[in-house]
C-alpha cells in the first residue's frame, strides 16, 4: 500500500486532510503504520487519523473523553456478557452482539477523534459492588443492566448536545452515536419486557418509570420549549413524557456510571 | 403554465447542487403529475387558466426553517399513524396495536407541540398522499412505517448542525430518539431479534446512525406529501 498516494487522494476531497495529519504528529501517524497493521485494519485506522471529527477545543476533548468513558463502559459489559457460555438464549444473540459490535466501534470511533488525549480505559465491575449478583450468569441482571446502561448512553449523549453546538462536524456524530444507542436501548427494553412478562416496560420511557431511579429520575418532565405541553392534543400523561426522552447532566451520568467503576 | 416553482440559490457542495436539482425537477414533475420520460410535461401541464400563485410551502430559513421541516415530517408520521390506526392491517396483533397505537400519540404529540411553538410562522397543514400505501397489508404499512422512521432519524440527525439556538437543539434532540426507538422497533416487528433494529444496512463502520441534509431528506417523502415544500431557504452545512 502507497501511503502518499493515499494521501494524495485524501487531499483531493478534503484539503485540510493533510494539515490534520500534521497536527496529528508525523511520528504517531507514521507509528500506526509502522506497527504489524493487517491490510484489512488500516483502512480503520486510517479513516480515524483524517476523521473529520478530530477533536481540536478543550471543551470538546471533554466531551468526547466523557463519552469515551460511557462507550467503554458499554464495550466491555457487552463483551464480557457475549462471551459468557450459557448467558445470552440463542433467541437473543444476535440482538445482543450487534449491540456489542457497535460499542466497540463507537469505542474506537471516539479515541481516533481523540488522538493521544483519550482518556484511557478504567476497571469495571458489573456488579456495582455487589448491587448486583451474577451480571453475566444471569440473564435477566444482564438484561437489565443493558437496558439501564443504553438509557443512561441515550440521556448522557442528549446532556451534551449543546457543549457541541460550536463544533457542527462533532455535534453530528454525537447525534449519530445517540441514536444508536436509542435503538439499542428500545430493543433491550424490549426484551426485558418479554422476559419478565411486563408490558408496562414499553420500548420508550414512560414518565419517570424504571429502575434504577438514577437512570430514569426527571423523564417525567413535560414542560418543552418553556411550556407545559401536558395535556397536548388530548394525550396523556404519560404518552406526553414517552414523546420526548430528557437529557442527563455529566454529574448524574459519571454518578450512574460511578457506581460500576473501579 | 406554471413557471418553475423551485428556483435555488447556488449551493455549496455538488453533493448539495446535485440533490436540490433533483428536488426541483421531481417537484416540478410531480405537480405537473407526468413522468419524466414522457417529454410532454411543457404541454400538459398548460392550462388556461394555469396563471394561478405559486402553491409551494416554503419552509423558511434559520432555526424557524429548520423547526418547520420537523414540523413538516412530523406531520406525515402523525397523518401516517392515524390512518393506520383508523384502518388496521390484517392480522394485526394487540402488541403491534399497542405499539403503532403509542407512537400514533407520540407522532401527534410531536406534530402540535411543533405547531404550538412555531406559532404564526408555522406552515400551514400539509396534504399528504399514501395512494402507494396498502394499509390493509402489514408488510407495506409496517415498511412505509420503517422508511419514515429512519428517515426521521436521519433528518434531525442532519439538521442538528444547521440549528443556532441551543434551546431548538435540545428539542430535536429530546425528539430524535424517541423517533430512533420508534425506528428500532418496527424493524424488529419486520424480523423479530435479528440485527435488523439497529440493522447493518443503515449504521456505518463507525457504529455511526444516518444523518442526512434536507436536500436528501425532502425528495425521500416528497412522494407521500402532495403539497409542494421548498426547502431552498434552509440553512445549508458550512
Amino acid at each position: 500500500m502507497n501511503i502518499f498516494k493515499i494521501i494524495d487522494e485524501i487531499t483531493k476531497f478534503d484539503r485540510d486532510a493533510v494539515d490534520r495529519l500534521e497536527h496529528a504528529t508525523r511520528r504517531s501517524f507514521m507509528t500506526k503504520f509502522s506497527r504489524n497493521l493487517t491490510a484489512a485494519a488500516v483502512p480503520a485506522v486510517f479513516a480515524t487519523v483524517v476523521n473529520k471529527a478530530y477533536a481540536q477545543s478543550p471543551q470538546a476533548v471533554d466531551v468526547l473523553n466523557y463519552a469515551l468513558t460511557l462507550e467503554y463502559l458499554e464495550d466491555e459489559f457487552y463483551k464480557m456478557g457475549n462471551a459468557a457460555s450459557g448467558l445470552i438464549p440463542a433467541k437473543y444473540q444476535r440482538v445482543f452482539a450487534q449491540i456489542g459490535k457497535h460499542e466497540d466501534q463507537h469505542v474506537k470511533f471516539l479515541k481516533g477523534a481523540l488522538g493521544t488525549a483519550a482518556v484511557a480505559k478504567p476497571g469495571f465491575d458489573f456488579s456495582a459492588n455487589g448491587a448486583f449478583s451474577n451480571p453475566f450468569g444471569n440473564f435477566d441482571t444482564f438484561v437489565f443492566l443493558s437496558h439501564a446502561f443504553e438509557d443512561t448512553g441515550v440521556r448522557a449523549y442528549k446532556g451534551q448536545a449543546g457543549a457541541l453546538i460550536n463544533d457542527p462536524a462533532l455535534l453530528e456524530y454525537a447525534l449519530q452515536i445517540h441514536s444508536i444507542e436509542a435503538r439499542h436501548a428500545a430493543k433491550a427494553r424490549a426484551i426485558l419486557s418479554e422476559i419478565r412478562s411486563n408490558p408496562a416496560i414499553k420500548p420508550w420511557i414512560t414518565l419517570n418509570e424504571g429502575s434504577p431511579a438514577a437512570v430514569y429520575a426527571g423523564d417525567d418532565n413535560t414542560v418543552q420549549g418553556g411550556v407545559d405541553i401536558r395535556g397536548i392534543a388530548g394525550k396523556s400523561d404519560k404518552a406526553v413524557t414517552e414523546a420526548f426522552d430528557e437529557p442527563l447532566t455529566k454529574d448524574q451520568v459519571l454518578a450512574i456510571g460511578g457506581l460500576f467503576i473501579r | 403554465m406554471k413557471k418553475t416553482i423551485n428556483t435555488p440559490r447556488p449551493p455549496r457542495s455538488s453533493e448539495e447542487s446535485k440533490a436540490l436539482a433533483m428536488v426541483n425537477r421531481r417537484f416540478f414533475l410531480r405537480s405537473a403529475g407526468i413522468a419524466a420520460t414522457t417529454g410532454a410535461f411543457l404541454l400538459g401541464a398548460c392550462k388556461g387558466d394555469d396563471m394561478m400563485a405559486d402553491p409551494t410551502v416554503d419552509l423558511g430559513s434559520g432555526d424557524i426553517g429548520i423547526l418547520n421541516y420537523a414540523y413538516a415530517l412530523e406531520q406525515l408520521e402523525a397523518a401516517f399513524y392515524t390512518q393506520v390506526i383508523a384502518s388496521p392491517y390484517a392480522g394485526m396483533s394487540a402488541a403491534e396495536m399497542s405499539i403503532l397505537t403509542d407512537i400514533r400519540d407520540h407522532e401527534i404529540i410531536h406534530r402540535e407541540f411543533f405547531k404550538a411553538a412555531l406559532g404564526t410562522s408555522a406552515i400551514p397543514g400539509l396534504e399528504v398522499n399514501f395512494s402507494a400505501i396498502n394499509f390493509n397489508d402489514r408488510a407495506s404499512v409496517l415498511g412505509t412505517a420503517k422508511v419514515f422512521e429512519d428517515t426521521g432519524v436521519s433528518a434531525y440527525n442532519g439538521a442538528g448542525q444547521l440549528i443556532k439556538d441551543a434551546g431548538y437543539l435540545l428539542l430535536a434532540g429530546k425528539i430524535v430518539s424517541v423517533e430512533a426507538r420508534h425506528a428500532a422497533i418496527i424493524r424488529d416487528l419486520l424480523n423479530p431479534n435479528s440485527i435488523d433494529f439497529a440493522g447493518d444496512d443503515i449504521i456505518d463502520g463507525n457504529g455511526l446512525d444516518l444523518a442526512k441534509t434536507p436536500a436528501m431528506v425532502l425528495p425521500a417523502v416528497a412522494p407521500f406529501i402532495k403539497t409542494m415544500i421548498s426547502g431552498n431557504n434552509l440553512p445549508k452545512k458550512s
